[in-house]
């Protein structure tokens, strides 16, 4: 089954810019997303999220309004450019609530792929979908051992 | 993501806005209930919970039983179950990687309170 729209959204607390940096610095990427990310930050600007264990992603950044908006596709066939269609457009917005900063993420088009073959849905699935497992996995792991941490006295 | 059926496509169109995931809890905590009940307990009208009752009852996730002059609804469970599971898996991602955004940013906040600076700078 597929989603066309998934939302998230937590309320930080720390400024607006703080986060902002979180979201966008490609070397806070690679702690919060990926294991490493280059990407060129800007409309229009490439990049490649990469995981050890299960390889790269490419992205493109497409919208970058400081310090409300970030959003970038993603997930499009080896070769092609990425558009409404083929891809998938995670947006970030964030908004200031008092002194903290409410982060909302959508992810949307996944239904909306009519342009790849059903070669190229059935080895993204597969690619993407052992990917994300492992990664789910570990960004757990580092959210619980955080806890630890933190609870210490 | 396998490629999807025309069904699948309704029941996320169908628990994905958020007026219904609330009518939805809602009518979880009853069990079963009319629309005039559900209404007396959301910020929507009648009008507009019996038009989200029709398209979570189009997705099969709602099923309405008449008594007498009444129409009651009920969840069912099975279809409910088989949706949320499948939009928890992409939605579990993203809530997980805010935690740690979140985690970062305050972290990096407590920081610079106490007068060290953000890597990078």
């Amino acid at each position: 089954m597929i989603p066309n729209v998934i939302e998230q959204e937590i309320l930080i607390e720390a400024p607006m810019d703080v986060v902002w940096r979180v979201v966008t610095e490609p070397e806070q990427i690679s702690r919060w997303f990926s294991d490493s990310a280059e990407i060129d930050m800007r409309p229009g600007g490439d990049g490649v999220l990469a995981w050890k264990d299960h390889g790269t992603v490419k992205l493109r950044v497409e919208k970058l309004e400081p310090p409300r908006a970030f959003s970038f596709r993603w997930v499009f066939p080896e070769g092609a450019e990425p558009r409404e269609g083929n891809s998938m457009l995670v947006e970030f917005a964030l908004s200031a609530e008092g002194e903290s900063t409410r982060l909302r993420v959508v992810e949307r088009g996944m239904r909306d792929m009519g342009a790849w073959t059903e070669e190229e849905k059935a080895r993204f699935v597969e690619d993407h979908t052992a990917g994300w497992v492992g990664h789910l996995g570990g960004l757990r792991t580092y959210v619980a051992q955080d806890c630890q941490v933190s609870m210490r006295p | 993501m396998s490629p999807q059926r025309a069904g699948d496509e309704e029941l996320w169109a169908a628990v994905t806005e958020p007026s219904r995931r609330r009518l939805l809890d809602v009518l979880l905590a009853h069990g079963e209930a009319t629309p005039t009940a559900l209404a007396g307990e959301l910020p929507f009208t009648r009008q507009a919970v019996v038009k989200h009752l029709a398209v979570l009852g189009r997705a099969g996730i709602v099923e309405g039983r008449r008594h007498g002059r009444e129409v009651r609804y009920a969840v069912c469970p099975e279809r409910l179950d088989a949706a949320v599971r499948a939009m928890s898996d992409v939605a579990a991602r993203w809530g997980v990687r805010l935690t740690v955004v979140k985690r970062l940013a305050e972290s990096a906040h407590l920081d610079r309170r106490r007068g060290a600076r953000m890597a990078g700078d």
